[in-house]
């Protein structure tokens, strides 16, 4: 695979690169970096000008739903989705079935995601905590470590036990790896569908308090200041976590967590049609929420973007509110809702953004940094900052079109990823 | 519901109480019309008094309750609606368990949906036959207030009690445990009240809903004993307050736990009055759907 990449902005956080560059890429390495580069023989070349040339976008929680819920989505149509989203990598959730609580499971991921678009995205498998994520048992997390998984997290459910917690914690910092936490109190979220307040009020929904995650994030930070160990929230949705976290970090603990574009953009205002492709978990919450959220990836409290890509066919979203499962799509308008709501609105620089898609996931689960430089493997996410597109979840390559965004005029979008020795284009 | 619709529908249920009051109590206006009324949830008393309405207006009636149908075989709403649909129905009633359950049916289906009560969220004609009921008494919904008494984060009942009394121009307020008022419920335009005898001297009428005995036990209040003797409204609590109170209950009541038995049959109870006004009033809310083009 020879390609030029002709007059785009090459944005690096890891460099601290912003320039316009050409970039010579020969089987999948970059031969050559630099301006007035011409092609030559079989290269193909394309021209950026306008675009953006990132180091590739990770998203770390996405949920793929193979092995066990294939109707869902595949590791093949999770990694185009990806593709079409703009993401050269993803981190894969344990809550399949089986779920990823045996090597042999991490085994199975890694030799469908090779197969799949030839490897295109790379997948990375993140472990169980316990067995069969039922939060009594520890998982073998040194044997899950050894064969790849990145990290370990429940998620789905929360590690509600607090000792279990602790242990994990423990445990997992013998090898460098973050417990991952769906933060949610269970007893003070039973039977919950949506946010507590005003909403849940008029929609005669039972609730789930923003106090319910506050507080598993409080707890689990107390254990991993005990534990030294590192501890990252996934998709936190209120300003108390927000609160807690930033503290945390001022502390000097090693805390870190993600936000999904949804609960940056969405109000449970979003609910009162009771669409079903409103409900997820942590559920949509109110305005000063998502405020809090724009001022945590502001001020470098939130360090990643991930979209908590969660597929439910048609069928099991077409129900009663209450009936229907938690979860929406998110991976292919994870950079369109990022640029619109972030950049466009002065949140983020476009820099600060590619450090929340690419660079800060990867360093939370410890993966070696992209380097963009003549001799190193091609890992790129190219994407528009400026095209205007409606989104029709119809054309998703997601196997689920469960997205409260559809009919939504975002601005950004990506052109294109490349990856491994391929590429894929929009 | 705008104002004027609600003012549309208590006039119409005028003209059918009346109806009621006759030797034949049946009018033709929906001869030809086929109602289905489906009850995925028990509810004796709302189902009869449609299926009366109905009956009344002369509709053709399809009951259909979900024990022993094929929602207990896991079909899904979606499929039991279309295919009751597929049989040529002009109009479904529907009481269900889930909120938000009438809204998604009238995603799916053509047919005009009727909600006859969906989780905890509204109650619509159970607000209006409670407005009907006390219109009735006092000739007049304006500046009156009234204060709806128990679970109100359960409550449908409340909760279009809430809107169609604001609406109408009257005062409500809210009076229960703390742990069962809803969050945010005051944004609503109601005044919260955790102490009875407190707001009882201010009211003109009590609506005092069914305490479920079977709620959380335990999590949510102490005990019914308790919860009656802070909140069972007693005709001693009553005559402490002075002056009189209308007294409504949408029923079904426990005697001796929300409402004492003497108060529930007192002279002040309109507790029937509502059981009758609710035929009337789900007739013209019937007859208006039914009859327009
Ligand atoms: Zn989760």
């Amino acid at each position: 695979m020879n390609i030029l990449l002709k007059n785009g902005r090459l944005i690096d956080p890891v460099s601290g690169r912003d320039e316009t560059v050409d970039i010579h890429i020969v089987n999948g390495r970059i031969d050559k970096l630099g301006h007035n580069i011409t092609a030559s023989g079989s290269t193909q070349s394309i021209d950026l000008k306008g675009k953006i040339v990132a180091p590739g976008f990770f998203d770390m929680h996405v949920h793929l739903r193979e092995p066990g819920f294939e109707h869902k989505e595949t590791i093949l149509t999770g990694c185009t989705s990806a593709a079409a989203g703009g993401f050269t990598a993803v981190a894969c959730m344990p809550n399949t079935k089986p779920a990823i609580d045996d090597e042999s499971v991490i085994k199975f991921i890694h030799e469908r995601a090779k197969i799949a678009l030839n490897g295109l995205v790379d997948v990375y498998p993140i472990g169980a905590v316990t067995l069969g994520r039922k939060g009594e048992h520890l998982a073998p997390l040194a044997e899950l470590a050894s064969a790849g998984a990145v990290a370990f997290t429940d998620d789905g459910d929360p590690v509600h036990d607090a000792e279990i917690m602790r242990r994990a914690l423990e445990y997992s910092s013998m090898f460098k790896k973050a417990v991952i936490q769906h933060a949610q109190d269970l007893p003070l979220t039973k039977g919950g569908v949506m946010n507590e307040g005003f909403n849940s009020t008029t929609l005669g929904l039972p609730g789930m308090p923003s106090v319910a995650e506050d507080l598993m994030v409080a707890r689990d930070i107390q254990l991993a200041k005990y534990t030294n160990a590192q501890y990252h929230v996934a998709h936190l949705s209120t300003a108390g976590c927000v609160e807690l976290v930033r503290d945390a970090k001022k502390n000097g603990l090693h805390v870190t967590c993600e936000v999904t574009p949804h609960h940056f953009t969405l109000t449970d205002d979003a609910v009162r049609t009771y669409d079903t492709n409103t409900k997820m978990n942590p559920p949509l919450r109110s305005r000063d929420d998502v405020e809090a959220m724009k001022e945590g990836l502001r001020d470098g409290t939130i360090d990643a973007i991930a979209t908590d890509h969660a597929p439910h066919s048609f069928d099991e979203k077409q129900v009663e509110f209450q009936q229907a499962p938690f979860g929406i799509v998110g991976l292919e308008t994870a950079i369109g809702l990022a640029i619109t709501e972030l950049f466009e609105k002065n949140i983020l620089s476009l820099f600060q953004l590619i450090e929340k898609f690419s660079t800060n996931p990867r360093r939370i689960l410890h993966l070696h940094e992209i380097k963009i430089q003549e001799g190193e493997s091609a890992n790129f996410t190219l994407f528009d900052p400026s095209v205007e597109w409606k989104v029709d979840v119809q054309k998703f390559k997601s196997k689920s079109k469960n997205s409260p965004f559809g009919g939504y005029v975002l601005r950004g979008k990506a052109v294109g990823i490349i990856n491994n020795g391929q590429a894929y284009w929009n | 519901m705008p104002k004027e619709d609600i003012q549309l529908i208590l006039d119409t249920a005028v003209s059918f109480r009346e109806v009621l009051e006759r030797p034949i109590k049946k009018v033709p206006p929906l001869q030809g019309k086929t109602i289905a009324n489906l009850f995925f949830e028990s509810s004796t008393r709302t189902r009869l008094s449609f299926e009366l309405a109905e009956r009344r207006l002369s509709a053709d009636v399809l009951g259909f309750q979900a024990a022993g149908s094929s929602v207990s075989k896991g079909e899904t709403l979606k499929d039991t609606a279309r295919n009751i649909e597929a049989m040529k129905i002009d109009m479904v009633v529907m009481r269900h368990a889930a909120s938000g359950a009438p809204h998604y049916l009238s995603t799916v289906i053509e047919s005009a949906v009727i909600n006859a009560g969906d989780g905890g969220h509204e109650h619509p004609t159970q607000a209006l036959l409670d407005m009907y009921t006390l219109r009735e008494k006092f000739n007049k919904l304006q500046d009156l207030h009234i204060c709806i008494v128990g679970d109100i984060s359960h409550s449908r009942v409340a909760r279009s009690n809430i809107y169609g009394l604001k609406t109408m121009g009257a005062k409500v307020s809210v009076c229960g445990p703390a742990t069962l008022i809803p969050r945010d419920v005051e944004r609503l335009g109601v005044d919260v009240y955790h102490h009875i005898d407190d707001v009882l001297p201010k009211v003109d009428a009590l609506n005092i809903l069914r305490i479920q005995l079977e709620r959380d036990a335990g999590r949510l209040f102490p005990s019914i004993r308790e919860y009656h003797n802070y909140y069972g409204i007693t005709r001693q609590r009553l005559d402490k307050a002075g002056g009189e109170v209308v007294i409504m209950h949408p029923g079904p009541i426990n005697r001796d736990v929300e409402i004492s038995a003497d108060v529930a049959d007192g002279e002040n109870s309109v507790i029937l009055q509502q059981v009758l006004n609710g035929v009337a009033v789900r007739m013209a809310v019937l007859y208006l759907l039914g009859t327009r083009n």
